[in-house]
């Protein structure tokens, strides 16, 4: 709304202004930020938008088909349509409406690769933060245990235990996922934390009495933090990517549940009669891969324009 | 139970001393053990400090004298260094204190300024917060009354407009402008001891000068006792009530502050003055720098550390290290065979001299420079300029 006045931040009711003024000033901040992009990382960002706000609000977009309704088996519907006014990406080889796949299988995506980076971050950095600020025998343990696990092939990993769990609905596919993404960023983590542990504030913090545990949350961890996010969101398109690959090997959520690797395979059975329904996922996933990588390029030149800055 | 136990604390050795000693360094060592040996950063260090009085402690980089503080503090921390010796703080040893009695000293009784304003604040940290961290963990002071002490403290240390830096994260800050708010979250738990580790190293000349008078103002006005920490005599001149001046580790002179300036007795001390930049001189004048290089503390020379480099250096200064011994009555100590102005320095320099030792030239060059009597008699308060 209005601009908040430094004089009413700093009034009585000081408190209870913090952080409406803050997030007022942060989402200004994005705004500016948005508009000093270059124009593709403009269009990436608001590709990005599109996709995320879909997914989260498919149920309530009106109009939108029931991505499993299989129009011809109850006589009202054509399999491997073009795009129509009903199904304006047109239709798969069993009917179902594309466009309403596809905004499921983003959301399969995307819970996907976000909550495994949101495991990445607290469990890698918790763990690596500690073993990165009070070493030791901790950390030697730590690390042994990261190297041996990272070691591992993790998409055998995955396959192997989703095969004996004999289900493989999202829950599984995250959980089994957080089993493989925690090392990598404990190994991050440890070495930031590491650097941050040297820097003089954190001295200074033991020196006017701070106890170890509150120098680990309030001094190493926050500044532990920024690294982790941005290993994430160049971790993110990988992720996607994964799940896709699982998915159209037949690996990833069961069937009939839309993702975007799974509609491709389903369209590789029928690609010389209409390749429309294989086209319109790999489209979709390349160019969310490709914006999510180019935010990830942006956000990095940013902050070593900053840090050089500063 | 933390209560009770207060008065055991005070021993008798303050009382005994007159009441008013604060701090008491006795044979304080401090090594680093490397791989490439042991390294001797502290050796032997004694003095004591009355409540109240500034030290200053002048060497340069590599003298241990940030060791020497850190050590006193008990902030080396790691694996590879020992500390042996005693510091008495208010009576009781702060190297044999637990380490969480030592938690309840730290910020309230003892606090320290660090050199680098840039990585002494936590970055992802607002300045308000940082101010009154230790405030709210050793006081339990609510984040509303937190907020006005740490605005009252940011005008105290002269940060204008406090009421909008509050909230800024440091690097919105000039490197002046941290260091008071470093002051600042010192100050905060209103310690009876501060240390200031070099403060203004990291500073413009002119923000040096701003922060050297608030630092002197703050210690009178809270009768705090400091211990300034610095490789610039001209810091300290007329600023600290004593000084300590440390060369590679050991203490090699030590007098009030106006004495060592006036009466200056060892030659490290003595090089050290010649090598501050007078307003005197014509612009680029070249200074006048101590040849060589501090010794590498793992490998430290037979005899006198400053032997090496000593213009005045004879045979025996390479075979025997000289005690710290008193000179007069004044409390002025000096490690030195042939301290500078006693007979024995004015043979030995010339002797060197006719030797060609090339230490002694540099320094027979620069008098010719100088074209006057070889040690000014004392600096103008803040020699800096």
């Amino acid at each position: 709304m209005s601009s908040p006045s430094s004089v009413t931040a700093v009034g009585g009711s000081a408190t209870e202004e913090e952080p409406s003024a803050s997030s007022v000033g942060r989402v200004s901040r994005v705004l500016r930020a948005f508009a000093k992009m270059p124009w593709l990382t403009k269009l990436c960002c608001l590709w990005l938008m599109v996709v995320i706000l879909a997914a989260a609000l498919a149920d309530l977009i009106p109009g939108l088909a029931d991505p499993n309704y299989q129009g011809f088996v109850f006589g009202n519907g054509n399999t491997n349509e073009g795009p129509t006014a009903s199904h304006w990406l047109g239709t798969d080889n069993v009917s179902r409406d594309i466009l309403a796949r596809l905004i499921y299988g983003a959301r399969v995506s995307l819970i996907f690769a976000f909550s495994l980076a949101a495991v990445g971050i607290i469990v890698g950095g918790t763990l690596g933060s500690i073993a990165g600020y009070f070493r030791g025998l901790l950390e030697t343990f730590l690390m042994a245990l990261v190297d041996t696990w990272l070691s591992f092939p993790a998409l055998i990993g995955l396959v192997f235990i989703t095969t004996m769990l004999g289900m493989r609905n999202l829950v599984v596919l995250v959980l089994v996922g957080a089993m493989f993404i925690w090392p990598s960023y404990t190994r991050i983590a440890r070495a930031t934390a590491l650097s941050v542990s040297g820097q003089a504030f954190v001295t200074a913090a033991r020196a006017i009495g701070t106890s170890r545990k509150r120098i680990l949350v309030r001094e190493i961890f926050p500044n532990v933090l920024p690294a982790l996010l941005a290993y994430s969101l160049v971790g993110l398109p990988v992720l996607i990517i994964l799940e896709s690959t699982l998915s159209f090997l037949g690996l990833g959520v069961e069937i009939p549940t839309a993702s975007w690797g799974g509609m491709i395979n389903q369209a590789r059975q029928d690609l010389l009669i209409n390749i429309w329904p294989a086209v319109w996922p790999a489209v979709t996933l390349f160019m969310t891969v490709y914006s999510f990588n180019n935010l990830a390029d942006w956000v990095r030149k940013q902050a070593a324009a900053r840090s050089a800055a500063i | 139970m933390a209560v009770s136990e207060e008065p055991t604390y005070t021993s008798t050795s303050s009382e005994s001393m007159g009441g008013s000693e604060i701090l008491r360094v006795e044979d304080l060592h401090t090594s680093f053990f490397l791989p490439i040996g042991e390294l001797q950063a502290v050796r032997g260090v004694s003095f004591s400090l009355k409540r109240g009085r500034s030290l200053g402690i002048v060497g340069e980089s590599g003298s241990g004298k940030s060791v020497l503080a850190r050590s006193i503090m008990c902030l080396n921390l790691g694996s590879n260094v020992k500390t042996s010796g005693s510091v008495f703080f208010d009576g009781r040893d702060l190297l044999a204190l637990p380490r969480r009695e030592m938690r309840r000293l730290w910020g309230t009784e003892i606090a320290m300024i660090f050199q680098d304003p840039m990585t002494s604040l936590n970055p992802m940290v607002k300045i308000g917060r940082q101010v009154t961290e230790h405030l709210r963990q050793h006081k339990n002071v609510n984040r509303r009354a937190a907020r006005q002490i740490a605005l009252d403290l940011l005008n105290e240390v002269r940060i204008s407009e406090a009421e909008s830096r509050i909230d800024r994260l440091p690097h919105e800050l000039s490197g002046g402008m941290r260091q008071r708010v470093s002051i600042a979250s010192a100050l905060a738990c209103e310690p009876s001891l501060l240390f200031a580790d070099e403060p203004t190293t990291a500073l413009d000349v002119t923000v040096q000068h701003q922060i050297l008078n608030l630092l002197s103002r703050e210690q009178r006005q809270r009768n705090m006792t400091m211990v300034m920490v610095t490789h610039d005599l001209g810091v300290i001149a007329g600023r600290t009530d004593d000084t300590l001046v440390m060369y590679a580790g050991k203490v090699v002179e030590q007098a009030s502050t106006d004495e060592i300036f006036e009466k200056t007795q060892h030659p490290y001390t003595e090089a050290l003055m010649r090598s501050i930049p007078r307003t005197t001189h014509a612009s680029h004048t070249p200074l006048a720098a101590i040849t060589g290089r501090p010794p590498v503390a793992t490998h430290l020379p037979a005899g006198c550390a400053f032997s090496l480099r000593c213009p005045y250096v004879q045979p025996k200064c390479h075979e025997e290290d000289p005690p710290l011994v008193s000179i007069g009555t004044s409390g002025h100590k000096s490690a030195c065979w042939y301290p500078v102005g006693s007979d024995a320095n004015r043979e030995a320099f010339e002797r060197n001299l006719s030797d060609r030792l090339p230490q002694t030239l540099a320094v027979a060059e620069s008098l010719d420079a100088d074209q006057g009597p070889g040690i000014p008699a004392g600096l103008p308060d803040g020699g800096i300029a």
